[in-house]
């Protein structure tokens, strides 16, 4: 176990270096998740969250963003017993969950547009469709991340730089799941309860 | 709005400046035809590239660092002399140099250089020479990182300075507070031109925090606990902590501005319900930890310049080291302190004033350190010593000056004035900017070979000291007469007429000193024959990169060391205690053109996104990320140094007998 490549890429300055990098960007979220407190309430006589926001599409979504995070976990147990094919499976169900995900995003924020509540209707929506679509851009790097990793592990094998990346990525992932959370609890929740 | 046309909101109008702009413009284009005709000339094409420009030597971007921010520097002092000069003249009938637009832009110009290129660069330069050095390490932890980090930071500075030819810069101060700073107050580009340079260069200086931290963590030599490190070392692991927290905060701030003004989002509008006081907030959430983000390596650097020229220990190591922390957890509990007159109440303002006389504590204990480490040693007067005499006297007197600040009601009196402006000018300048002068003296002959002219050196240190109290001491005087900042015309009757001008002769000072300061580089490296460090330890230093080669090797160490103390290499001399010469192979990273298409491309973006010209944006980031792609699957990235080459190199500077 000890000289598995997986092991070995957790104990790597590279993976040191990453969870700094996420403690960087838990900084930015904070100040957007602070944009958001402060500017919820400002509907500019617009609709407010709780008359906007759809619970079943919201939990769907946090549904649909929690299995791609077990799937990207499968994926480094499968790693681990060094099984490629299984690997590049689980990497492709989470690569597609997580499609999903942005594409119900997507469509949300279109809809919201369509029926006049943009970012440019208020305070409130300027700070949700930023914080929402942040978490987004961050989705759709972690997609292009996957598949890089995915084309490598077809071309190379099971390599050390291979299985680096995907731990790294799985690192990543998570830390967008648990963003996830927070903007459940804190958009969609509370939103709905109109706190 | 995002534009149709093909060029965005570019148009032949950018082109068109009043005389001192067209000046500005023709000095610049003049210095890089200048040293485009000098590389051809010399042929020196090549070597630029190969030997620098892709370097992933953190010795090399350090000095590549350093001439950007020297540069930068006399950039932004020539906007403190127009200032000056204009606030002198500019009396009653009488309007000065420069239109008001005009010199709006010129203040805002002048802070964000000095703040982002001049003082950042410095910092970066500095540590990139000394840390790894330091703590025994052959590079940093993420090497290519470093050297996008670099890229980024040229991106940023070269896209600050191209608002001076095309377009305008932003009049909205060094910060940029809305409702001013959004579309319908600045409507031209010159926020944009400011948004987008400090975004760039910003992420340099995230990436550079999250790698020297790692750096520190991971690659210091055996041996060395974090309790032995030396204490530049402890200061840099507190600013790098410190930017990867506020750092990231300024990216935001400045996004959600920019998307305000070119998608109409309603963040710190005054209307629809935006809230511009949040901005207030957020950029001083980055603001105020910036601060110390500068001032903490200075500190480290006077505590080695200190203990090294008193040949003494540093006293107190460890209350040095809880005072960096200290300062690092406080730094962010006293932003509001910049804002006292916001209104948020006096309980709110009762706080942010208590901590921010709180804060002033911890630097305290540091001076005293400071001064006790001199109490009973043997003190020798060199250079980076003036510096830091000069720094002592100077610091402690814009820190007081701070702490008066840190009164609410004093502070409502003094806020917005010339008083704040020699405050803060005492902490930058005296305090951050000695500080790096005195590092870059000292460390000069560990990376260069050779040492520097003393005379001119002390000339150049006493100018600086001189002209900073002629310049800023009348300042004082003036906020406390009522002038306020940024103000480019007052009545004759004000009386303060005598003292702008004396204010502006100790800006002549200064600029004298920084041409002392060119001299003494150009006169040592001139006379480089005679200046030769030839055993590596010029000062008689106490910690580890003086017990390598002058200029230090691109591996840095032949030998890892082991560190048995702090102060490990005083107490190798002092015990004659010698390295087992055991050679190994070595992998040192190989240079990588991919930083420079990573500058190319964010520039591209940068630039693409001040004009709303959409194609180039969108081109640039292709190749940034394109960049990052081939790097992430590139296997071929370093190269073996043997150990007969090692040993060689070892023969050829000690000779035989070592």
């Amino acid at each position: 176990m000890e000289n598995n490549l997986v092991v070995k890429a957790e104990k790597s300055k590279t993976y040191l270096g990453l969870w700094i990098y996420i403690l960087t960007d838990c900084v930015l979220f904070a100040s957007l998740f602070a944009v958001y407190a402060t500017l919820h309430t400002n509907t500019n006589g617009g609709e407010s969250a709780q008359m906007l926001f759809s619970m079943p599409l919201a939990l769907t979504q946090t549904l649909i963003l929690l299995t791609s995070s077990l799937t990207s976990g499968l994926a480094i147990i499968s790693a681990l017993n060094k099984d490629k094919n299984k690997i590049l499976f689980w990497s492709f169900i989470t690569f597609l969950l997580g499609s999903i995900f942005l594409f119900l995003e997507f469509r949300e924020f279109n809809h919201l547009v369509a029926i006049g509540d943009s970012w440019r209707a208020s305070g409130f929506l300027s700070s949700y469709f930023v914080l929402v679509g942040t978490h987004g851009l961050h989705i759709l790097i972690g997609l292009i991340w996957i598949i890089i990793i995915s084309i490598l592990i077809v071309a190379k094998g099971i390599t050390a730089k291979s299985m680096k990346g995907l731990v790294m990525f799985n690192l990543f992932w998570h830390f967008l799941d648990v963003i996830w959370i927070f903007i459940f609890s804190v958009v969609y929740l509370m939103g709905h309860m109109g706190l | 709005m995002i534009e149709a046309n093909f060029l965005g909101l570019l148009n032949i109008d950018a082109f068109r400046h009043d005389l001192i702009q067209n000046v500005g413009v023709a000095i610049m284009s003049l210095s890089v035809i200048f040293v485009v005709l000098g590389l051809t000339y010399f042929k020196k094409w090549q070597w630029l590239f190969k030997e620098w420009l892709s370097s992933l030597d953190h010795k090399r971007i350090g000095i590549m660092y350093i001439v950007v921010a020297l540069l930068m520097l006399s950039k932004a002092g020539f906007d403190a002399l127009i200032m000056r000069t204009q606030q002198a003249l500019s009396v009653g009938n009488h309007h000065g140099i420069v239109s008001s637009s005009h010199y709006q832009q010129i203040f805002s110009s002048h802070g964000s250089t000095m703040i982002f290129f001049a003082a950042m660069g410095l910092m970066f330069g500095i540590i990139n020479l000394a840390v790894p050095l330091m703590i025994g390490a052959r590079d940093v932890a993420f090497p290519w990182l470093n050297s996008v980090s670099f890229w980024l930071f040229a991106a940023g500075m070269i896209l600050l300075n191209t608002s001076l030819a095309i377009g305008d810069f932003s009049g909205a101060g060094w910060l940029a507070y809305p409702p001013l700073s959004e579309l319908q107050f600045s409507p031209t580009v010159g926020v944009d031109y400011w948004i987008w340079s400090l975004q760039i260069a910003g992420i340099g200086s995230l990436l550079s925090g999250i790698n020297f931290i790692v750096t520190i963590l991971r690659k210091r030599a055996k041996g060395m606990d974090l309790m032995k490190m030396p204490m530049f070392v402890w200061s840099i692991l507190g600013s790098m902590t410190l930017v990867t927290f506020a750092f990231p905060v300024l990216t935001a701030t400045l996004a959600l501005l920019y998307l305000d003004r070119l998608i109409g989002t309603h963040f710190f509008t005054a209307g629809g319900g935006g809230n511009p006081m949040m901005y207030v907030n957020l950029i001083w959430a980055w603001g105020h930890p910036e601060v110390y983000i500068l001032i903490l390596p200075a500190f480290g650097i006077f505590s080695e310049v200190v203990a090294t020229f008193s040949k003494k220990k540093l006293f107190g190591y460890k209350s040095m080291v809880w005072a960096i922390w200290a300062i690092v957890i406080l730094s962010f509990t006293v932003w509001l302190h910049h804002f006292f007159t916001m209104g948020a109440g006096a309980d709110v303002n009762g706080f942010f004033g208590i901590m921010t006389m709180i804060i002033a504590i911890p630097t305290g204990v540091k001076i005293f350190n400071w001064l006790f480490t001199m109490f009973r040693g043997r003190i020798t007067f060199t250079t980076p010593m003036i510096w830091f005499i000069g720094f002592i006297l100077l610091f402690s007197i814009g820190g007081v000056a701070g702490v008066l600040l840190a009164v609410p009601p004093a502070d409502f009196q003094l806020h917005n004035s010339l008083f704040l402006v020699a405050h803060f000018h005492s902490m930058i300048v005296s305090g951050v900017l000695f500080g790096y002068f005195a590092g870059i003296v000292y460390w000069f002959p560990k990376f260069s070979g050779i040492k520097l002219n003393e005379k001119l050196g002390k000339i150049a240190a006493y100018l600086w000291i001189l002209g900073f109290i002629v310049a800023f001491v009348p300042l004082y005087a003036l906020g406390i007469m009522g002038a306020t900042r940024r103000m480019d015309h007052y009545s004759a009757s004000m009386g303060w007429q005598p003292l702008f001008i004396v204010a502006g002769l100790g800006v002549l000072i200064i600029g004298s000193g920084l041409l002392t300061i060119v001299a003494q580089v150009a006169y040592s490296v001139y006379k480089h024959s005679e200046n030769m460090d030839k055993t590596g330890d010029p000062w008689d230093g106490r910690t580890i990169e003086w017990s390598i080669p002058s200029p230090a090797p691109s591996y840095n160490f032949a030998i890892l060391p082991t560190i048995q103390k702090s102060d490990d290499f005083w107490d190798m001399k002092q015990k004659n205690r010698k390295v087992q010469k055991d050679y190994v192979d070595i992998l040192m990273p190989k240079n990588s053109y991919l930083g420079l298409f990573i500058a190319a491309g964010s520039f591209a973006f940068g630039f693409g996104a001040v004009w709303h010209i959409l194609w180039l944006s969108i081109f640039g980031l292709l190749i940034v990320i394109s960049s990052i792609i081939v790097r992430t699957i590139d296997e071929n990235t370093e190269f073996v140094i043997t150990k007969e080459k090692l040993f060689q190199d070892d023969i050829q500077y000690y000779g035989e007998t070592r």
